[in-house]
């Protein structure tokens, strides 16, 4: 687990602020700042990965059957995958609070 | 410390002369500055170039303003500029020209060796063109002894290569007999 | 090549020591008067006489960027600017600082526009001051080719990672030919190691670089950056110690001639050192107690080395090549200023402005220099500075 910056002192800084801890940016869980999800219906899902390929955040997954989901971890809720899915599979719910 | 002031145009190499004088010092052990009156280039415009030559380090960054030796590349100048401002008794200038030291009339009564060559007709032959920055070198040597001919042969074949190099060094010692020293 | 002594101008010099030094990478845009150095490291490359990538670009901004990438991967990195080509580069001149990356940069000193001039002074380095690369001034041909290596050695210290300027004086060092001995490959290769980064891009340890940084480690980064700099200085003096074991020819972060029993000194950084040491050489033999202070090491600035070299002085004279325009007066001055404020018997501090913009300052005036700033110190005129040969 990467330090919170906040708490990072100088000395602990590499060099140039090179960040040597690589992919550390799983640990900034982006998921909360989502209100609306995307929900998949995975019968329609041609499995064409588009949603993948524009997903800004790398978030999209793909299940064990082939069809693609989003992490909800990390899923800011942009609503890209929705707009770019050819086949309109994908719908953003609103979040309940 | 002996400094020299060289007078051209833009193009006519005045300050490969002073290049190869410096080098041909520098080789013989000697130190040795060469440049040129910084800025841009600008063919046929007056130029001028300086050199140092002496025992030790040299420690001067500036431009010399009391040169012990004058070389005037282009006869053309002589109206334009006072070749032998800031010199002093006893300094040499060293004119391209087919006059005598006695027909130029410059710096009478100061005690200024006046030396002469006729630089444009040995280029014309030698080279086949009135470049004369390696002419006059002839003329610089005979006058002042500040190095031999045979000093400036390797850096001025280095610089032109072999064929033209040899050409230029022709004219060079053609120059060295052929020069006028005044009295 | 074998070691010898050379008559050869000094951009050439300093590009046969590029190549000697076994550069990498090479990207620079072409401008006067740092142009000479280029051009022969390009013919250098292109003759197949060094193993190097020469990237010409299209703009300095781009230099910078291409010298940045390749010091990122590890290659030995070389550029060369001027003014203009200074300040287009600006933008990523702080970047590369930022990042630690090292490379050596040769900056033929001259003078910003406006009035567009072409000519030398310092006003290009002095904009760039505050970057976070290290500054080192050279005087003459032999330093100015001795610090390319000096300079490669200390950027690409594991313990400095940092990019390194080797100031010259345009058209005065870069455009003149004099002697400079040229050393062997052999002991360049043993004075220079190949270049180690620990944290160089490589597909086997990625990282990341050049990161953004929130408020909450800005501040942590730039004092990283800030005792990176302060920690070079160790570096910079046995580097320059090493290769004085080497050659014979020692470098000191601040310079001093005839300063042992001088009442006052001249203090100058670059080429203009040795005319004042001609100058004072002559004062001398008139009983005048006065003698050369030269800063060498201009960033990180060594305060230490500065103060003993001027303790017991009664005053010095400053001899800057820039205008901090609506400050207190040129940036060395200023610099020494402070370096010396609230200490007890403090040497007055007596400001020149001098040789902008390729004005030469010959002899008679540093000599006139020198004993009006005596004058001046003596009456207690230490206030702002003296535009030095000012008409009206």
């Amino acid at each position: 687990m990467a330090k919170p910056m906040e708490k990072i002192t100088w000395q602990e800084l590499e060099a140039g602020s090179v960040v040597t801890e690589i992919g550390n940016a799983r640990e900034y869980e982006t998921g909360s700042w989502r209100s609306e999800r995307p929900v998949v219906e995975a019968s329609q899902c041609i499995k064409c990965g588009v949603c993948w390929l524009f997903c800004p955040d790398a978030c999209i997954v793909r299940a064990s059957d082939g069809h693609f989901e989003a992490d909800l971890t990390y899923c800011k809720g942009c609503g890209i995958c929705a707009k770019e899915c050819p086949v309109g599979c994908i719908t953003m719910i609103a979040e309940e609070g | 410390m002996l400094e020299i002031r060289l007078h051209g145009r833009g193009g006519q190499g005045a300050v490969t002369s002073a290049e190869l004088i410096a080098i041909a010092a520098i080789n013989k052990g000697n130190f040795a500055q060469a440049f040129p009156s910084f800025g841009p280039e600008r063919r046929g415009a007056p130029v001028v170039a300086f050199c140092r030559v002496d025992d030790k380090k040299i420690n001067i960054r500036a431009k010399v303003y009391k040169p012990d030796v004058v070389i005037v590349l282009d006869p053309g100048l002589l109206s334009l500029l006072d070749p032998t401002e800031g010199m002093g008794e006893g300094g040499i200038l060293i004119i391209n020209t087919k006059k005598k030291p006695q027909e130029v009339a410059i710096a009478p009564g100061r005690s200024i060796k006046v030396v002469t060559v006729d630089a444009n007709t040995i280029a014309t032959e030698e080279l086949g063109r009135p470049i004369v920055n390696t002419t006059m070198l002839g003329g610089f040597i005979r006058a002042t002894g500040l190095i031999g001919i045979d000093d400036i042969k390797e850096p001025l074949l280095e610089r032109f290569g072999k064929k033209l190099g040899e050409r230029n060094l022709k004219a060079m010692e053609r120059a060295y007999q052929e020069v006028s020293i005044g009295e | 090549m074998a070691r010898q002594r050379k008559g050869i101008e000094v951009s050439i010099a300093m590009a046969d020591a590029v190549a000697q030094a076994n550069v990498d990478v090479i990207a620079a845009y072409p401008i006067t008067p740092q142009t000479h150095i280029v051009e022969h490291l390009s013919e250098i490359v292109a003759n197949g006489e060094l193993d190097a990538e020469y990237v010409p670009v299209e703009s300095e901004h781009s230099a910078m960027s291409v010298c940045c990438g390749s010091s990122a991967v590890g290659a030995r990195t070389f550029t060369s600017t001027s003014s203009q080509g200074l300040a287009l580069m600006a933008e990523i001149f702080y970047i590369a600082a930022s990042m630690r990356l090292p490379m050596v940069m040769a900056l033929a000193n001259r003078s910003l526009s406006g009035p567009l001039s072409i000519w030398n002074d310092h006003t290009d380095t002095m904009m760039v001051r505050d970057a976070g690369w290290i500054h080192v001034f050279v005087e003459n041909g032999q330093e100015s080719y001795d610090n390319v290596f000096c300079g490669f050695r200390i950027s690409e210290d594991p313990s400095v990672m940092l990019p390194l300027a080797v100031n010259l004086d345009g058209f005065i060092l870069t455009h003149m030919i004099e002697p400079v001995i040229y050393e062997d490959n052999e002991t360049i290769r043993k004075y220079l190691p190949e270049v180690r980064m620990k944290n160089a891009l490589h597909p086997d340890n990625p990282v990341s670089m050049g990161c953004f940084a929130m408020p909450e480690i800005y501040t942590e980064a730039q004092m990283g950056r800030e005792q990176g700099l302060l920690d070079a200085y160790p570096a910079v003096v046995k580097a320059w110690k090493e290769w004085g074991d080497l050659t014979g020819r020692y470098y000191r972060p601040v310079e001093t001639y005839r300063t042992e029993d001088a009442e006052y000194c001249i203090v100058t950084m670059g080429s203009y050192g040795e005319t004042a040491m001609e100058v004072v050489d002559a004062l001398r033999e008139e009983g005048e107690k006065v003698g050369v202070v030269k800063i060498r090491l201009w960033r990180p600035f060594p305060f230490e080395d500065f103060r003993s070299a001027v303790e017991g002085k009664k005053s010095l004279i400053v001899v800057d090549r820039a205008i901090s325009f609506g400050g207190p007066g040129g940036p060395v001055a200023l610099e020494l200023r402070s370096a010396l404020y609230g200490r007890p018997n403090a040497p007055a501090i007596v400001n020149y402005v001098a040789g902008l913009a390729g004005r030469d300052v010959a002899r008679s005036d540093f000599r006139k220099i020198i004993l009006e700033g005596k004058a001046k110190a003596s009456k207690g005129e230490t206030e702002g500075f003296t535009l030095y040969g000012l008409r009206g």
